[in-house]
């Protein structure tokens, strides 16, 4: 398979009070094409910086962040990012801030509502178009955010905690949802988060990244076929899984020094 | 998705319910207030507070202006200078704000001016006002302007600031340029620090007028309360003050009618 997303010896520090921080310390790493990859750790351990870099929302220090084998060097649309806080423009209904990629496209008018309706039926949220995201749940906003990635039909799916200010309920609701579409319309996803069950759930691959300095700890395969169920995920063999997982973002050696 | 809007229900129905409830108490609760007000005014005028007009004497004398058509006049020319100024003030404060709250090489060189002339009471600059642009209607409206260009400036340069990076960055990713960004997202996300600061300058504006016309003014409620003192007509005073603050809140409701409308998609907590 294709790589899609490559990054290779990626450094990031910031300048503190007393010297400096160490975001990430030289982060090699990976994603095939329609990729589905989780990557998990403690705070601090980088990995929303990981993500951004991709986005092209963060330079790295050094090394290289390529995506098609080319160098990443700013945002772009074909890179789709879906933030942990929604992001989405509270002046704007679902509808509109759907359309706002797909304006930015210079679409004809018809197709552009066509696109819009679809992704907003994607994610079950038609009955909603036209409400303002004041008026939606959490649950709903992150959807409505979700559409107005899918809308714009990126290669990439950057996520970053998306679901972690949800409710459990919720949580697993919208997980199989998001796996659902992925499997329709295959893309590559890149998936951050802190919890252990929702990283096994989703991924064909766990990156478990350790903190201090911020690096790739461990690569876990989940070795289990889609679509996922829920009995999938009751079965020893999840558990099994998710034990390494949470046994790699748990109980991490502590960081050798630098020389 | 059913169990989350049935949830969302109650409270709604809720918030409904006060919403019905609460102004009506409130209003009956606001003419209590003044009814009693005018009871205390009258009786403290019926004792014999020396001078003091009773609110019947007042509304007579209101009558009286309104008739030989000096009040609306006077009503007319302040607030044809407080609104002449407030325009100029605004209109000039949004893109100097939205320049300080965007470059920062625009802020660099404007923030220290802002910031120090926003420390000088505009009254204060009225002598200056006076010998540079003479008594006519130039030194009162440029004062006016500057309460309410100081006061708009600072809140939209905030709201500029402010603006949720994480917003931002929603567009970029999106594939907007700059010019997007700040047309599509940073214009709207600042719309209710702007009209907050644009209702702080009406105040200031409307502040600054009464100041501006005890000076030299041929009209204008100012102009009129000033002649009442020296003819000692405690009633004219009165129906000026009243009729200054009536405007003032009638035009500041009419602002905040506007900016509730205008932002009506805030999660307001």
């Amino acid at each position: 398979m294709n790589t899609k997303i490559s990054f290779r010896d990626v450094v990031k520090t910031y300048p503190m009070k007393d010297g400096v921080f160490t975001a990430l310390d030289h982060v090699s790493l990976d994603i095939a094409d329609r990729e589905f990859v989780t990557v998990v750790g403690p705070s601090g351990c980088g990995k929303s910086t990981l993500m951004s870099m991709a986005a092209g929302l963060v330079e790295p220090g050094a090394g290289e962040v390529l995506v098609d084998g080319r160098p990443v060097t700013g945002p772009g649309p074909e890179r789709g990012v879906i933030f942990q806080q929604y992001a989405l423009f509270p002046w704007l209904t679902v509808r509109k801030n759907v359309e706002f990629g797909l304006k930015l496209m210079d679409l004809p008018p018809g197709e552009r509502r066509r696109r819009a309706e679809h992704a907003i039926e994607l994610v079950g949220l038609s009955d909603f178009a036209d409400a303002l995201p004041k008026t939606l749940s959490g649950g709903m906003k992150q959807r409505c955010a979700i559409a107005r990635a899918y809308a714009v039909n990126p290669q990439v799916l950057l996520m970053d905690e998306p679901f972690g200010a949800l409710d459990a309920l919720t949580r697993v609701q919208l997980q199989d949802q998001l796996l659902d579409t992925w499997s329709k319309e295959q893309r590559t996803v890149m998936f951050i988060t802190h919890d252990v069950d929702e990283a096994v759930y989703l991924a064909r691959r766990v990156v478990v990244m350790a903190a201090r300095p911020g690096r790739v700890q461990q690569v876990i395969d989940v070795d289990l076929p889609y679509p996922r169920t829920e009995e999938m995920r009751l079965s020893p063999e999840f558990g099994r899984i998710r034990n390494e997982v949470w046994h790699a973002v748990y109980h991490q050696p502590p960081a050798v020094p630098a020389a | 998705m059913t169990q989350l809007t049935a949830v969302g229900k109650p409270s709604e129905a809720r918030a409904a319910r006060r919403g019905a409830g609460r102004p009506r108490r409130a209003l009956a609760l606001n003419l209590i207030a003044v009814v009693a007000g005018l009871v205390v005014w009258t009786l403290l005028a019926t004792v014999g507070v020396q001078g003091l007009p009773t609110p019947l004497e007042v509304a007579a004398r209101a009558g009286e202006l309104v008739a030989d058509g000096t009040l609306p006049l006077d009503a007319l020319a302040s607030l044809r200078r407080v609104l002449l100024g407030f325009l100029l003030g605004t209109l000039l404060a949004v893109p100097i704000g939205f320049l300080m709250g965007w470059y920062a090489t625009a802020r660099g060189l404007l923030e220290p001016y802002v910031q120090f002339f926003r420390t000088i009471p505009p009254l204060a600059i009225i002598p200056l006002a006076i010998v540079l642009m003479g008594i006519g209607e130039v030194p009162k409206v440029f004062v006016i302007f500057l309460a309410a260009f100081l006061s708009s400036v600072v809140s939209t340069f905030q709201g500029v600031v402010d603006v949720d990076r994480t917003l931002i960055n929603a567009a970029r990713v999106l594939g907007a340029s700059d010019r997007t960004i700040f047309a599509k997202v940073v214009v709207p996300a600042s719309t209710p620090f702007i009209l907050v600061g644009m209702r702080v300058g009406l105040g200031a504006a409307w502040g600054t007028l009464v100041a501006a016309e005890l000076i030299a003014a041929q009209e204008g409620l100012g102009f009129r309360m000033q002649q009442a003192q020296l003819y000692y007509d405690l009633s004219t005073i009165f129906v000026g003050l009243i009729a200054i603050g009536v405007l003032g809140l009638l035009m500041d409701r009419l602002l905040l009618f506007a900016e509730r409308r205008l932002t009506d998609w805030q999660e307001r907590r």
